[in-house]
């Protein structure tokens, strides 16, 4: 291996776990601040001008808070389990294309950590395994909540995780590749070349997907806040439960990169203009998840798993089977 | 208006019931039910009603500390004592009634007789933990010297900051820059009430 390539991918790194730490508590602010103007509120407004500060103020709040260990918690699965959520939202994240490649001091830099020829499995299975991060903080935190939590938390995600791998099976056969950057190509010559015109029923199944994947509201039953106070988190204080949260707002930039990058051209042809799109396209999905949030209710778990297994994964698989009668 | 609108207590005619749809029990009838709400698009209506709140940016914040909520003339807060226009004394002539009428006794006075052979209050207190502010005092006070304040914000270091009469009057600086806020509350003279003062008649 090269030193360069060595140096290359680890700035690269860097780069990429500081700016969506960043984003991600910024992401707060958004939330905040949208939620705040659709129930007619002024949200975060005295710290900074128009309470821009208030991000710095929480991290503060956060990291300088005492770490609590509670009694009877199972201690190092208690401790490991909010590292999980984070570390595997950003370990996701190495396969996510973020901009077209472009050249910075006559070096080309590809902004890919890793392009990685199984690259969308590899993602969908890193965020597969970041749900361990709430079912083992759940199941080690030795309160009821948290152990509904966990049980809910296992339950949604057998159910998501058969639709969200069965609705992105059929563009993969049209693509003939798991790696986004391919994916990429293949939508490159336009707004008509984009997947979702021809497959849009497993677009809309894998948005849908996408909102149980981050637990967003819709799907947001692991940790009600007006159900069971804060599921998994309930036990959870200090930066421990500030890398949960994380964790989860880091998972919603990078869904919202990838659904684009799968189904509506990405970044494009790779010019300046492609490039903006794809961050518009990431800005309308994160978008989305706040403007659900204030505006729909919350489903059981229940109907959850019956939306999953006896309605889209059915509408996925006919999806499947006729993208392959067409395709023969 | 009259009454009979409110004692009719027979609403039978008014009452409608609601069109509910029986339950379906077949396998093809749920279905139907479920197909039919899911492109109803009612959650689109959800998705609208939210983003035309956030165009329309008509946010009800106020900004407690900063702004404030304009006060009903009528509201009862801690009391104040007013002076008389003409003179700037107190309005006050010790005559003991607010005292009286008060339901939690926690107005006490003293007075004593001036150098002008004239009542005069020596001591005037009202104890702010045990007042209900029912307004009784400011509804009795012949003279409308006891008033109610707009005042709401009643943290303090200690009770006794709200209750001394010194505190209570009109301070002297206000009643020269003329700014002394009559009392507009039960019990205060109504609007236009000069021109509806009738001649003592003296012709027996």
């Amino acid at each position: 291996m090269e030193t360069a390539y060595l140096i290359e991918t680890v700035i690269k790194i860097v780069v990429v776990l500081l700016v969506f730490s960043a984003l991600a508590g910024i992401g707060t602010y958004f939330e905040r601040k949208i939620l705040a103007f659709m129930q007619r509120r002024l949200g975060p407004m005295n710290v900074g001008p128009y309470g821009l500060l208030q991000v710095a103020a929480d991290g503060v709040k956060l990291f300088t808070k005492e770490d609590i260990i509670p009694t009877n918690v199972v201690a190092p699965i208690f401790k490991i389990a909010p590292v999980i959520t984070a570390a595997t939202a950003f370990m996701a994240a190495a396969a996510i294309p973020f901009l077209p490649s472009f050249t910075i001091f006559g070096y080309e830099v590809h902004p890919i950590v890793a392009d990685i020829n199984i690259g969308i499995l590899y993602i969908l299975g890193i965020m597969g395994v970041g749900l361990y991060g709430p079912l083992l903080g759940g199941m080690a935190s030795a309160n009821k909540f948290a152990l509904i939590s966990a049980a809910r938390g296992a339950a949604v995600f057998i159910s998501y995780e058969v639709v969200t791998g069965l609705s992105i099976l059929a563009p993969i056969m049209m693509v003939g590749s798991l790696s986004l950057i391919d994916f990429n190509e293949y939508q490159a010559g336009g707004i008509t070349e984009w997947i979702i015109w021809t497959q849009p029923v497993a677009f809309i199944l894998f948005w849908i997907a996408a909102f149980a994947e981050t637990g967003r509201t819709p799907f947001h039953l692991i940790a009600n806040d007006h159900e069971i106070i804060d599921g998994f988190g309930t036990e959870y204080s200090g930066m421990r439960w500030g890398l949960f949260f994380i964790g989860e707002y880091a998972n919603m930039f990078f869904i919202s990169f990838v659904i684009p990058l799968l189904f509506l051209g990405g970044y494009g042809d790779g010019s300046l203009l492609g490039a903006l799109g794809l961050l518009a396209k990431m800005a309308f999905f994160f978008f989305f998840f706040l403007w659900t949030r204030a505006a729909w209710p919350d489903v059981r778990p229940d109907q959850l798993m019956w939306l999953c297994w006896k309605v889209l994964m059915p509408i996925a698989v006919l999806n499947i089977l006729i993208t392959a009668i067409v395709l023969m | 208006m009259k009454n009979e609108q409110f004692n009719n207590r027979d609403i039978s005619n008014e009452y409608f019931k609601v069109d509910i749809e029986d339950y379906p029990t077949d396998p093809w009838g749920k279905f139907t039910r479920v197909v039919k709400r899911t492109f109803r698009g009612e959650l689109f209506v959800g998705l609208w009603v939210v983003m035309r709140e956030m165009i329309k940016f008509d946010t009800h914040t106020i900004s407690y500390p900063m702004e404030k909520m304009p006060i009903g003339p009528r509201y009862r807060a801690v009391h104040e004592m007013k002076r008389l226009w003409e003179s700037d004394t107190e309005r006050c002539i010790g005559c003991g009634l607010c005292e009286k009428i008060c339901i939690s006794n926690c107005i006490r006075m003293d007075t004593k007789i001036d150098e002008h052979s004239r009542k005069e209050v020596s001591e005037y207190t009202i104890n702010l933990g045990r007042c209900i502010f029912c307004g009784y005092c400011a509804e009795v006070c012949p003279e409308l010297a006891i008033t109610h304040g707009g005042e709401y914000e009643n943290a303090s270091e200690q009770r006794e900051h709200f209750i001394d009469y010194a505190g209570m009057l009109t301070p002297l600086d206000k009643m020269k820059a003329g700014t002394q806020k009559e009392f507009e509350g039960f019990g205060a003279i109504t609007p236009h009430e000069d021109e509806r003062v009738k001649k003592t008649p003296l012709a027996y």
